[in-house]
């Protein structure tokens, strides 16, 4: 199977192959180097003149590729660690997520902003963090991650090529050199795309009737996943995966499905627990489903920056153990 | 064509001393900046625009919106909150586009915007030439320079028109800006023109010539414009001292400055007809109707 990395690659190949208005925008983009990450690796060899390596500027780079798409150009922006969105806020909250409907839906602000998150690498606290939740919820921006389900590549072909809205498209570090997992691959699962194509539920074959609804995305997601495996095998708590690639605007309705045959929920994520992903999920849920939510928990990093000490790391972000410990917790038995 | 031009000046005029004069009526949401003695630049600078050619705005953008052909009902009807207005009275005062104008509110930001237009203008061999108005204040945003660094880098067809009304809000310029305004875009190879001028007349032709020198090199230049703001910052906000602006209408108004290349009759011509127009646009917005909230397709 390909790697999520070359899934990617391949996806911004065919996307600029496709359409000659797509031009790829980033710092140390151009070949041989082909980014921080590789993804955009070949890119520039393909199509020289629409690969533009760009200055040290991140909130530049992501208002000229703004400009761009507001005029009629789809642009995707690689921003080379996900840390440096930051720098490119303003853009982001008072500008790009604001066009099209402060402009009257006049405009069409079709941008692909790409970039790395997430730890586990020992980069530290300031190229390591997963700052996607900062962008969750803002109104006019799309947030999607894949994860190493289904096709992460298709994922990002569609945000550059069928969607008009600006996308911010978070990539997790560690996904990059994991082979895809399709319904083949995935031996112990069924993989069950959502139907408004907005992620997927992974269910273990042949298990009892799960009494757990794990949810997680990205990298977590691949963790959550190795969890479940050992939470039916030594524990025989059986749980059901569901697992969004569209973080923001969100469908509930797959969560929502799942908790009305499990009754409790574990969120997981890299970023920082307090006023996160997780917390929003659980309030959706508890308004939907009131006392039919039995239980309900978050797991997520410990509140402090990401350190750069590898056991420090371990510590901070939560891992397989941690997800085990937790449902066991959800799910009523410790 | 004197006329032409002046017609141009009174409108934005008329229409700003009409939006401050009504303000206190609670018709208008939110605030204001308004444009009161720099109508010579937008006059002369977007009167040498071509059709197709591109503008991004700012905070203070009445006068370029105007000048650009857009219409006082609308941009009346936007600052009312109405239906009719510009986008519907979902932006307001600060934030309009209609054709190929855009504006926005923060300082900055829109200068890498603007930007990115006049390249994705250039990629897609249109032609077209972008122009974007920032003020002397702006240039506190570190972005501005690295927008410029690009702009130079990829020759961007842009004209950035720098309009030092001296001011920053409340802040005289002395206490915020160290070092040369057209060394700024210099240092980045981007030729720089400067002119203090209340003359339309005398603003245009350097515009005219900026404005063909970016759409035949393909390539930035700048265009800064020494100018004086009459009125306050956005209504009431004005803390100079009375005697000083009355010394700024009296010696650089760009009505009077232009007026006198008119007859008195070609005048009071041009003014009662604005005036009229003006008042039925104004007494149409008020009339219209309030949009009704629907939340569109967002993301």
């Amino acid at each position: 199977m390909p790697t999520v990395l070359e899934s990617l690659n391949q996806a911004l190949q065919r996307a600029m192959a496709d359409h000659p208005q797509v031009y790829l925008l980033g710092e140390d983009v151009l070949d041989p180097y082909g980014g921080a990450f590789k993804v955009a690796r070949g890119l520039s060899t393909a199509f020289p003149k629409r690969v533009i390596t760009t200055p040290i500027s991140e909130a530049a780079i992501v208002g000229l590729a703004a400009g761009m798409a507001l005029r009629g150009l789809r642009p995707v922006v690689e921003i080379m660690f996900g840390d440096f969105l930051a720098l490119a806020a303003d853009q982001i909250v008072n500008h790009i997520s604001k066009f099209r409907w402060m402009y009257n839906q006049q405009v069409q602000l079709p941008l692909v902003i790409r970039t790395p998150m997430g730890g586990r690498r020992g980069y530290g606290p300031t190229h390591s963090q997963s700052l996607e939740k900062m962008f969750l919820g803002l109104p006019g921006l799309r947030v999607l991650a894949p994860s190493a389900l289904g096709d992460p590549g298709e994922l990002l072909y569609r945000a550059i090529l069928e969607n008009e809205d600006p996308t911010l498209f978070i990539e997790n570090k560690l996904l990059y050199l994991l082979p895809l997992q399709d319904a083949h691959s995935l031996q112990d699962f069924s993989l069950i795309p959502h139907p408004a194509g907005t992620g997927y539920s992974l269910v273990i074959n042949g298990a009892p009737p799960a009494t757990l609804t794990l949810s997680a995305y990205g990298h977590m997601a691949e963790l959550a996943r190795q969890a479940a495996v050992r939470l039916a095998y030594e524990h025989e708590i059986f749980t059901e995966l569901v697992i969004p690639t569209h973080l923001a605007p969100f469908d509930l309705t797959p969560l929502l499905e799942s908790l009305q045959r499990t009754g409790r929920l574990l969120t997981a994520e890299e970023g920082s627990l307090s006023l996160g992903w997780g917390a929003e999920l659980l309030a959706q849920a508890a308004q939907a489903l009131g006392a039919r939510l039995r239980s309900a928990r978050r797991l997520a990093a410990q509140p402090v920056p990401i350190p750069a000490s590898g056991p420090l790391e371990a510590a901070v972000l939560p891992g397989v153990d941690e997800i085990i410990q937790a449902a066991r917790l959800a799910a009523g038995k410790d | 064509m004197p006329e032409a031009a002046y017609r141009v000046l009174y409108t934005i005029r008329r229409f700003e001393e009409t939006v401050l004069d009504n303000f206190a009526r609670g018709v208008f949401f939110g605030t204001t900046h308004t444009y009161l003695g720099q109508e010579a630049n937008a006059a002369g600078v977007i009167g040498q625009m071509a059709s197709g050619d591109l503008i991004f705005s700012n905070h203070r953008c009445h006068g370029h919106f105007l000048a650009y052909g857009g219409s006082p009902h609308a941009l009346f009807a936007e600052l009312m909150g109405k239906q009719s207005g510009v986008c519907a009275g979902r932006g307001g005062s600060q934030h309009l586009h209609w054709r190929n104008f855009y504006s926005n509110g923060v300082q900055g930001g829109i200068v890498p915007i603007a930007t990115g237009m006049a390249l994705a203008e250039k990629f897609k061999g249109s032609g077209a030439v972008t122009v974007v108005f920032l003020g002397d204040g702006t240039l506190g945003e570190g972005v501005v320079y690295e927008a410029l660094n690009m702009a130079s880098l990829w020759s961007a067809p842009i004209l950035y028109v720098l309009e030092n009304n001296h001011i920053a809000q409340t802040t005289p310029i002395e206490l915020a800006l160290a070092g040369s305004i057209p060394g700024r875009f210099q240092a980045f190879g981007i030729p720089a023109q400067e002119l203090d001028s209340a003359d339309v007349q005398e603003i245009a032709p350097v515009a005219r010539q900026l404005l063909q020198e970016v759409r035949a090199g393909s390539t930035p230049r700048a265009l800064i414009l020494h100018t004086q703001r009459f009125g306050p910052h956005s209504k009431g906000d004005d803390t100079r001292p009375a005697a000083e602006i009355d010394r700024l209408r009296a010696e650089r108004d760009p009505l009077s400055i232009q007026a006198a290349r008119l007859s008195p009759q070609a005048r009071a011509s041009i003014e009662r007809e604005i005036d009229q127009a003006l008042a039925i646009a104004y007494q149409q917005a008020l009339d219209d109707p309030y949009p009704e909230f629907s939340p569109g397709s967002m993301a």
